[in-house]
């Protein structure tokens, strides 16, 4: 394939993140990069949950945790996913515009949950005198917590700068396995954070 | 854009930025085969180190501060900077080759993945130069590590982190490309068994390496930003490190031994010109090793205090490894059986390979007997268990991988006679070294205490195995020499000089830079022995003569790595002096900048036009 074929397609296939070997590649190549990411992220829950009792005589997690802001972080989490799969739905028909408006959305939630997760901490630092320092169930936390808070940065940053770059060009078959890898690398986080909801924050407190 | 005349002779500024940018699979296995060697030699310059301290009772040629570093970096130098990237080097010379593909999946990570590996290496060695290297161990077991002063544990784990995710980065790339890249009719039961260890060894890096790379996170926030992990004083508690340390640990083990034995297995079968015995049977051992390899982290932990039911169920899952290894120690010999055997210097390791790794395999057994273990533990027994098994079972691949694919590296052969004194030397002086460590262990020398007292049985030992391990320190001078011989000499040779059976020796010695003209078509395993047995002189193609596709040089990988290890001191010398951060700012700013300029700026690669391939034919 050429590459005029590649970046001005005469005609778009369905799956255009799987029509050259590059993408195809990718696609496979992100998905075990992902398989990595969940032993890491296995790694930290089992760190935390082995530490998540040793408060040291400082604050513990019932005493921390509300359910009221960490359900609201969950709800625009969960939210983004699915605006991220409307994305790749129309990024399969192929309508750019509806696939960036809704990639816009997902970005607006993101940044959505983010901040009430620095307000959060903010809060716990500043409100709680609880920090990294604090004891090793502090460590945890933060670590574990702060790790999936990372790749929401990234995430973000990411989306942000496929939209911004491709703005004008629009969708081929170039820039199409990357837009599906950022939204794959968002359900990853996704489902993170119904484990850390799961297991921090409910287990935390009930 | 045609780099076809760019290969005659060229400036040494040039070759120099050819290799600092470039993505050529086979230009990065000889970098990764240069910067593995040379570690491999510092490595072993800490070993003879350590073994004249050791030579005679209560000696004093090394302080017992710096002891503890000599063992701590010929440890962590030997595993992660020498047989690790020797490994990734004989996986990127060969495995696209042996799969009829032009070149990795990602040329560019592959890149990347070499120049953090790098990069993190040096980082680890910078301790030496300022106040001391890490000195806990290689293993760095908290607290002695977390307590542990100076920066030298600091640069363990960063130096470890940037040169982890370059490993974890090449894992992912060889996996890929051994699903998405073998050429028309390679199926996954003709693929050659190095390709197939090489395989199941990625598989065990990308689940095993993200451990590790929390557990030096976690290490790294409790040394340099007050975090409590491992800090009973705060609620930690020490133990989770080690656990999180052998569950990479222990698969680490597997991913150095598995290629090794690929290597064998290519060896073998060239040498007794015969197919692998059992190959559906090598194959399914290798993947059921990978597997178990996971389950048997905890027997490094016998004697922590986990209860005799896990120490049990751990033992158990160890002895089961020996199963998979048995099948493959028995394929090897009915391979040889009947063979027509030609001796030359890769057939000479493998024949070494054999009996000793058996030795380190049978040891392995009785060391986990969790209740006999307690009496081998932190002794000179399992030093020499674990020297048998990898240097038994990777030293020797590696050396014998070196001699082997020389010619399709570099298109000349190594000279046989100086490689087979570099093999004896080696082979008496290993044996001299770790054989008589079993008794010194079992006579209670523990390890890694720098002096033994008089008199108690262990002065004679101890002068032996120094003795060995300079003999060690011979051979692989000699193989230096060899290399310099060979290197000035350069006699060419044809692209098949062993009379081989798998693809990589289908082309020449060696390759152009785009591997194949035409894909091959595969129409059996060694499929290149097919095709000579039907009396064809090389293989089918599976395609008609077009245009090659290939990927562009970079600079980025270069500079990204760089930025890691710059920000790296940052990390490191924030804990002195906040003022350190702008280092940290501007380090991690050059890495995400050029992650930045990487997704945004289009890289399609160029084609090579095939008649530029029919003209350079006719040439």
């Amino acid at each position: 394939m050429s590459e005029q074929d590649i970046l001005n397609p005469k005609h778009m296939p369905h799956d255009p993140e799987k029509a050259t070997l590059e993408g195809k590649n990718k696609f496979m190549g992100f998905w075990f990069f992902l398989g990595g990411e969940t032993v890491l992220f296995a790694s930290l829950f089992g760190t935390y949950l082995a530490l998540n009792d040793s408060t040291n005589g400082g604050s513990s997690s019932e005493e921390l945790f509300g359910l009221e802001l960490v359900f609201i972080m969950t709800m625009l989490l969960l939210t983004s996913s699915l605006t991220s799969v409307y994305a790749m739905y129309h990024m399969k028909n192929h309508a750019f515009k509806k696939m960036q408006i809704w990639l816009g959305i997902t970005v607006a939630l993101g940044l959505g949950f983010l901040g009430c997760e620095i307000y959060e901490f903010y809060h716990y630092i500043h409100g709680e005198h609880f920090t990294m320092r604090s004891s090793a169930f502090g460590s945890a936390f933060y670590t574990l917590v702060g790790f999936h808070g990372g790749h929401v940065v990234f995430g973000l940053l990411w989306i942000i700068a496929l939209m911004i770059r491709n703005a004008r060009r629009g969708l081929n078959l170039y820039n199409a396995p990357k837009f599906y890898l950022a939204s794959l690398y968002w359900h990853f986080i996704d489902v993170v954070w119904v484990f850390i909801f799961t297991v921090v924050y409910l287990m935390g407190v009930l | 854009m045609s780099t076809m005349v760019a290969t005659n002779k060229k400036g040494l500024g040039a070759t120099l930025w050819d290799y600092l940018t470039t993505v050529d699979h086979k230009k990065i296995a000889i970098m990764y085969l240069i910067a593995g060697g040379f570690f491999f030699i510092i490595g072993g310059l800490e070993a003879l180190a350590i073994r004249w301290q050791l030579v005679q009772p209560m000696n004093d040629f090394v302080s017992s501060g710096f002891y503890n570093e000599l063992i701590t970096m010929h440890g962590t130098t030997m595993i992660f900077l020498a047989a690790m990237p020797l490994i990734f080097a004989f996986m990127n010379a060969v495995v696209p080759l042996q799969i009829g593909a032009r070149d990795v999946a990602f040329p560019f990570l592959n890149s990347l993945g070499f120049w953090l590996f790098l990069f993190g290496g040096i980082m680890l060695n910078v301790g030496w130069f300022t106040g001391g290297a890490a000195d806990a161990g290689w293993t760095a077991y908290a607290p002695l590590s977390t307590t542990s002063i100076g920066e030298g544990v600091d640069y363990y784990v960063l130096g470890l982190q940037i040169s982890g995710a370059g490993t974890l980065i090449g894992g992912i790339n060889f996996l890929v490309t051994i699903v998405n890249m073998r050429a028309p009719g390679m199926t996954y039961m003709r693929m050659p068994l190095f390709t197939w260890t090489a395989f199941v060894a990625s598989a065990l890096i990308l689940f095993a390496f993200p451990a590790l790379t929390v557990g030096l996170f976690l290490m790294m926030f409790d040394r340099l930003f007050g975090a409590g992990f491992f800090d009973p004083a705060m609620g930690g508690n020490s133990v989770i490190w080690q656990h999180l340390f052998w569950i990479f640990g222990h698969p680490e083990v597997y991913i150095l031994a598995l290629p090794g034995f690929g290597i064998f297995s290519e060896i073998i079968s060239t040498f007794s010109k015969k197919r692998l015995f059992g190959y559906t049977a090598m194959v399914f051992a290798t993947v059921l090793i990978g597997f178990l390899g996971f389950m048997v982290w905890a027997h490094h932990m016998f004697t922590v205090g986990m209860g005799p039911a896990a120490n049990s169920i751990f033992a158990v899952a160890t002895m089961a490894i020996a199963v998979p290894t048995g099948i493959k120690i028995f394929n090897w010999l009915f391979t040889l059986w009947g063979g027509s055997i030609q001796i030359n210097t890769p057939m000479l390791w493998a024949l070494g390979f054999i009996p000793t790794f058996t030795l380190g395999g049978m040891t392995g057994v009785m060391v986990a007997a969790a209740s006999a273990d307690f009496q081998y533990h932190d002794t000179y027994f399992v030093v020499a268990h674990f020297h048998y098994v990898i240097v038994g079972g990777v030293v020797f691949a590696l050396f014998a991988g070196t001699h082997y694919w020389w010619p399709k590296m570099f298109g000349t052969v190594l000279d046989d006679k100086l490689g087979k004194l570099t093999f004896w030397l080696f082979f008496i002086g290993f044996h001299l070294t770790f054989f008589i460590q079993h008794f010194l262990g079992l006579m209670g020398m523990p390890r890694r205490y720098w002096v033994y007292m008089e008199n108690q049985g262990l002065d004679l030992g101890n002068m032996i195995s120094t003795i060995g391990a300079f003999l060690m320190g011979l051979g692989t001078i000699v193989l230096l020499i060899n290399i310099i011989k060979t290197s000035v000499k350069n006699e060419k040779v044809s692209g098949d000089p062993w009379d081989a059976r798998t693809l990589e020796w289908a082309i020449p010695s060696p390759p152009p830079f785009y591997n194949f003209k035409q894909l091959p078509l595969v129409r059996g395993l060694d499929p290149l022995w097919v095709e000579k047995t039907e009396g064809r002189k090389g293989m089918t193609p599976a395609e008609p003569l077009t245009d090659i596709h290939m990927p562009n040089n970079s600079f980025l990988p270069f500079v990204m790595s760089l930025g890691l290890f710059i920000a790296g001191f940052g990390f490191i010398y924030q804990k002195h002096d906040l003022s350190w951060l702008i280092v940290l700012f501007i380090g991690m700013g050059i890495t995400l900048g050029c992650m930045l300029v990487r997704s945004v700026k289009d890289d399609l690669g160029y084609h090579v036009h095939k008649e530029d391939l029919k003209k350079e034919a006719e040439e």
